[in-house]
């Protein structure tokens, strides 16, 4: 990941778990699968911060497909991306509310961290 | 760089000679010099070429009788390729020595055995990452497939013989 | 049915055992990620937004009712209770583990199914006429041919690793209900002067970024030589096909750049070099395979059943199922019945896991234990006696299975899109959906007739927009989805492309674009001229006349 491909501040820091498939957020310690635990990088430095972890989980055959996204916080302080993909990969299917994460759903098995 | 056959790691006796001019018994040259090596070959040296994958069989057939190995460079090991060059060169006759040069994967070894390659060379870190054990596995997964003229075990055959067998 | 044998059974073991080695490899990172995507894509295993999707081939859209309840276990016990009926004839779950997915594959094995090559740059689950053995227009059943190459193609030691997928497709028919033409290679059974039968063989075709329609190498190849055949396309295409672009490497386009009279110069080259014989496979071995489509032992029935001819009389919502799901079946007494998965206002091709189990039982009650999946999204009950039909329908009805949809403008085929798919630019099932709701009226669809919709979530046409009579494809518009209309293509024989309309509309704009398109047809039909022949003589103008009146109508 270069910082010229970086989306603007501020962003966190999401991916797939590799055994399990599920959306996770990275909080600064570790992989959560849920949105609100996510680290919030608010500047440059904590935006390199989150790249370096990317790097290091991937090497760490933990997760894929681990990238920045740009997000708004709302009223409780809580990241929401601002694209639409990223808002439903963070929900689930947009078309079935009863699954995914919107739905308090989540395919991580916890032994797998 | 690392080389195995079906029997495991193996010792590579041929030398890298890009032009030809290397000292040594058993030399693979360049595709770009084969026709001066095999022509200035007056002291009987054991010639063989390194070919990139977009070499055409046509312009290999006039050599080959002469040629004793041919390398193929797999850029990628998802570039296959190498696998229908090395077929078309078994079904022209070609008896020499077939090597796969590239980062293969274990997965591949079957095929490329299948296709009539004899032998993989491998990148130093690829081998590594991938013993010399995990590829003697992989080339027994599957024990029989179902395409006539690629190997020896193919299942059209054993239904035949269970047939004639009056299973 | 086909059944595995000894052998076939080894092999998709071996295949399980394989996989998971392989997960196991990628876990301690003998296999990095890069090495292992292309090896879990050949396993049918994908990563969408939300989780792993495994997609499970049903190998010419043919099931068994122990196959569609297997699945149905599958959906319940590592899914959501569902799974998803692709364009392709196979069953996506959209949430399995990649850590449960060889013990999935192992529940497969159990009822004779695999996920072998339905993803990854290799030869693809092959498809047929989903009528198979019961058009009566057929020449001969496609369903073994699709099998011998199914098995051919199965871990081709040379054709795992060609520049891009490569999708065949089979149909025995004068009338092309497998869209052959948009195939990698499309085969149609037939038979020359001589009355022997064999393949025209096309090759080319393709959806996707560039769509295109398949060119014909081969007006009649013996049917005794398709392997070796095959083999000479596939070689010249894994050698000559392009690998610098992955947007440019399906063999389609590397017919389109050399033309098709070089393509077929080559192959036909390579072909003369081979020794076809020991290439092709013996003919014990057809006759086995055929021999596993035998037609089943249907009754010898009057042509009309006074039974089913009543209950039509008597219940006027069975009368319309039967006239619009229902397909004429060669043997008298007996009916093809099309089971819709477009129930108004839910996502195309979604079924649940205890509808599996209605259909599995229906099958095995009323259609000698078969069903067909359809490229439509659909599934088929081959062969029904009209006599049992009415009890068919009340099951159906029972299972909100019965939607009398099939071939109308409701009966929408919509990719995943952005609901699922990590590569889609906008969502398509809420589009099928609001376009359903739009058009729920069934006098209404059955006024406007056959008319296909098809909807894909971006450019890779999963969905097949541009064969759509009506095609929309989602797009993202500065940071927002936006839909294009694409009018007049063709998914038959005469198979065409569809043209686009005009500029891309808002997600809610596209009911009212397409309600107007609709009104034009409605009046400009001559008598009972279908949709698409109406495009065909209006021309684009008055419908592109009608999306202008979209974008400008007053919010
Ligand atoms: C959700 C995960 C999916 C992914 C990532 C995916 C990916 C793709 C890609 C990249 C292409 C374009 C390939 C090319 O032209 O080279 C494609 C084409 C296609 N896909 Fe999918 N697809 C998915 C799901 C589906 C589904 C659900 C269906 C059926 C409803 C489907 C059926 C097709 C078909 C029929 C094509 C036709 C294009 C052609 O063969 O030219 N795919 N897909
Ligand atoms: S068309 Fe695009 S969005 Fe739809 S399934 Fe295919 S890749 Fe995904």
């Amino acid at each position: 990941m270069t910082a010229a491909k970086r989306p603007p501040l501020p962003v966190i820091l999401l991916a797939n778990d590799l055994l399990d498939g599920e959306v996770v957020f990275w909080t600064g310690r570790g992989w959560s699968d849920r949105p609100a635990e996510a680290l919030i990088a608010k500047d440059e430095a904590a935006a390199f911060e989150l790249e370096r972890a990317a790097a290091h989980a991937l090497a760490q055959n933990k997760v894929v497909d681990a990238y920045l996204v740009d997000v708004a916080l709302d009223a409780e302080g809580h990241a929401v991306p601002r694209h639409y993909r990223e808002k439903i990969k963070t929900e689930g299917p947009s078309v079935r509310r009863d699954l995914g994460k919107q739905a308090g759903q989540s395919n991580l098995v916890p032994t797998g961290h | 760089m690392p080389l195995l056959d079906r029997n495991g790691a193996k010792d590579n006796a041929w030398v890298i000679s890009e032009d030809g001019t290397a000292d040594a018994e058993q030399i693979i040259v360049a595709y770009a010099h084969v026709k001066e090596a095999l022509a200035g070959n007056g002291r009987g040296r054991r010639i063989g070429v390194a070919i990139s994958n977009t070499v055409k069989l046509a312009e290999l057939l006039p050599h080959l009788a002469e040629i004793e190995l041919v390398s193929i460079t797999f850029p990628a090991y998802g570039d296959g390729r190498g696998f229908s060059i090395a077929k078309q060169l078994r079904n022209a006759g070609f008896k020499g020595t077939l090597r796969a040069s590239g980062p293969l994967i274990a997965d591949q070894f079957a095929y490329a055995l299948a296709c009539g390659f004899d032998e993989i060379e491998l990148p130093d870190a690829h081998a590594e990452r991938q013993p010399v054990e995990q590829w003697l596995k992989a080339v027994n997964a599957i024990t029989q497939t179902y395409q006539h003229g690629f190997g020896v075990q193919n299942i059209l055959d054993a239904r035949r013989a269970a047939r004639a067998n009056g299973k | 049915m086909y059944r595995y044998d000894e052998f076939d059974a080894r092999f998709v073991r071996e295949r399980v055992a394989q996989f998971r080695d392989q997960v196991a490899r990628r876990l301690d990172g003998s296999l990095t990620e890069d090495e292992f995507k292309p090896l879990r894509l050949k396993n049918g295993v994908y990563l969408q937004l939300h989780a792993y999707m495994l997609r499970v081939a049903i190998p010419y859209g043919t099931l068994s009712a122990r196959q569609l309840r297997q699945l149905a276990l599958i959906g319940e016990k590592y899914d959501r209770g569902y799974g998803h009926f692709t364009t392709r004839t196979n069953m996506q779950f959209n949430w399995p583990r990649l850590r449960d997915v060889p013990e999935i594959l192992d529940l497969l094995a159990d009822v004779e199914m695999h996920c072998i090559q339905t993803s990854g740059n290799c030869i693809r689950n092959v498809t047929a006429d989903h009528f198979a053995g019961v058009a009566a227009d057929e020449v001969e059943d496609p369903r073994p041919t699709a099998e011998l190459i199914r098995q051919w193609s199965s871990l081709h030691p040379e054709f795992d690793y060609l520049p891009r997928k490569f999708k065949i497709a089979v149909t025995g028919s004068a009338h092309d209900r497998a869209v052959i033409k948009a195939h990698d290679i499309g085969l149609r059974i037939l038979r020359n002067a001589k009355g022997e039968i064999g393949y025209e063989v096309m090759v080319g075709g393709g959806l996707g970024r560039t769509p295109m329609i398949a060119k014909t190498i081969r007006a009649f190849l013996p049917k005794h030589e398709l392997l070796a055949y095959l083999e000479a396309v596939l070689r010249v295409y894994n050698l000559e096909g392009r690998r610098d672009n992955k947007y440019k490497a399906r063999v389609k386009i590397l017919v389109h750049e050399i033309g098709a009279e070089k393509f077929t110069e080559l192959v036909e080259a390579e072909y003369a070099g081979l020794d076809g014989p020991s290439i092709d496979a013996d003919p014990q071995e057809v006759a086995r395979i055929a021999a596993y489509f035998a037609a089943p032992a249907y009754e010898k029935l009057a042509p009309r059943s006074s039974a089913y001819e009543t209950a039509k009389a008597e219940n006027r919502a069975f009368a319309t199922w039967a006239s619009v799901n229902l397909f004429p079946h060669k043997v008298p007494g007996y009916a093809a019945a099309t089971i819709s998965l477009k129930n108004i206002g839910e996502a195309p091709g979604d079924v649940t896991s205890a509808q599996m189990r209605v259909l599995a039982d229906l099958a095995e009650k009323y259609s000698f234990d078969e069903l067909r999946i359809t490229h439509a999204q659909n599934v088929v009950l081959p062969h029904v006696k009209q006599d049992d039909l009415f009890a068919v329908w009340q099951a159906l009805v029972a299972a909100d299975l019965a939607s009398a949809n099939a071939g109308l403008i409701t009966d929408i085929i919509a990719c995943p899109g952005l609901d699922y798919c990590s590569l889609a630019t906008a969502r398509s099932i809420p589009i099928a959906q609001a376009l359903a709701q739009r058009f729920a009226n069934q006098q209404r669809q059955i006024d406007i007739g056959e008319l296909n919709i098809k909807i894909s979530g971006c450019i890779n046409a999963c969905g097949h927009h541009h064969v759509g009579h009506i095609g929309i494809l989602g797009l993202e518009k500065s940071g927002k989805e936006s839909y294009q209309i694409t009018l007049g293509g063709d998914a038959t024989l005469n198979a065409a492309i569809g043209e686009n309309l005009g500029p891309g509309l808002a997600a809610q704009d596209v009911p009212d674009a397409i309600e107007r398109i609709v009104d034009v047809y409605l009046k400009h039909r001559k008598a009972d001229e279908p949709f698409i022949d109406a495009v065909r003589r209006l021309g684009l103008e008055p419908f592109k006349i009608a999306l202008q009146e979209t974008l400008h109508a007053p919010a």
